[in-house]
């Protein structure tokens, strides 16, 4: 099995590679800190087993596993026990390894992606495919359409090729566009402050400079949409 | 108070040496680093980059073969994580055993 390791911590992604050496089945093809280099990697190489850190800065395994078309097998390796449930509502989770990892445990888990066939249902549908009512917005993520409620969105944030929709309860991380989502939202709710960034302007807390309090983000504002977000305030 | 060991790395290794080697030369690389960013984190009250530390420093406690640290980081992590500093001098502590055990190995 062709296999990729992607763990932000040197000293990680190192043990799972001796692990890795001891089973000639499994050949490690490359190993990343950042799942953004890796997200880049898997668009021109074709992988049977990731090797995926939950906990990483900035962008988890979780964000990671959802930016994934058809993902390939996935064993998460972690520090943190509390999100196995979690980590088991994705198809692609063979396995769950709690660091630090004893060998017999890794065996173990090789031998689970080996046995395990990933039903690779081809789903061409990418981004934001439709939207049922008022409220709802699908989301394409992993191979399911996801139902976002409108009204929970509270930050678009965009991500390269992707964009990262912070809502009240989860983030979703999406391969789409600001313009493509921003075209899918209630213009009476949701402004483009900043090229990177769509707010809701119901979530503002507080607005000063050239920034504006989104819940705990504190997010730029470019003169040429400060004008338009000053119009929508309700400014005694 | 517990002693760092090299047991877990010695079993991975299997007697590869080179593969022993590395990691401790990363560990001493890295956990200086680790251990700098974390201060500067706590000492600022920056609660979020500090458990973030807390988090990358505690695989690290692990491989050492520390438990109780081990546990003493858990449960720092998730005390930074709800903005307390209640674990803070214990985990200094840790950290201090860990350098000066690095510094001899």
């Amino acid at each position: 099995m062709k296999c990729l390791i992607i763990d932000d911590d040197a000293t990680a992604r190192l043990i799972i590679n001796q692990f890795c050496l001891s089973d000639s089945r499994l050949e490690v093809l490359e190993e990343f800190p950042d799942p953004i280099q890796a997200m880049k990697y898997l668009n021109q190489n074709e992988v049977d087993l990731i090797f995926l850190d939950i906990h990483m800065p900035n962008f988890s395994g979780f964000d990671f596993m959802q930016t994934l078309k058809n993902p390939p097998r996935i064993i998460l390796t972690t520090s943190d026990t509390n999100f196995a449930i979690e980590a088991f509502e994705y198809d692609c989770v063979i396995d769950y390894l709690v660091k630090p990892i004893e060998l017999s445990r890794f065996k173990k888990a090789v031998e689970k992606a080996l046995k395990s066939s990933v039903v690779n249902t081809n789903n061409d549908k990418s981004g934001i495919s439709q939207e049922e009512s008022e409220d709802d917005l699908y989301v394409n993520i992993d191979r399911r359409l996801i139902k976002i409620d409108i009204p929970s969105i509270y930050l678009i944030e965009a991500k390269g090729d992707y964009i990262l929709i912070k809502t009240d309860d989860k983030n979703h991380t999406v391969h789409s566009t600001l313009k493509k989502i921003e075209s899918k939202l209630p213009n009476s709710s949701f402004l483009k402050v900043h090229r990177s960034y769509v707010i809701n302007t119901n979530e503002i807390i507080d607005i000063e400079d050239n920034s504006v309090l989104i819940r705990k983000d504190v997010i730029p504002v470019s003169r040429s949409n400060r004008s338009e977000l000053m119009r929508r305030l309700n400014l005694l | 108070m517990e002693k760092p060991n090299l047991s877990y790395i010695k079993k991975l290794s299997s007697g590869d040496t080179i593969f022993e080697n590395k990691i401790i030369s990363i560990l001493k690389e890295e956990f200086p680093i680790e251990c700098e960013s974390y201060e500067n984190s706590i000492n600022s009250d920056d609660f979020e980059a500090a458990a973030e530390m807390v988090h990358k420093i505690k695989h690290k406690i692990s491989i050492l073969g520390l438990e109780k640290s081990y546990n003493v980081a858990v449960e720092h992590e998730k005390n930074l994580n709800n903005r307390s500093k209640t674990f803070a001098s214990e985990f200094d502590n840790v950290l201090k055993i860990i350098t000066t055990y690095l510094k001899g190995v």
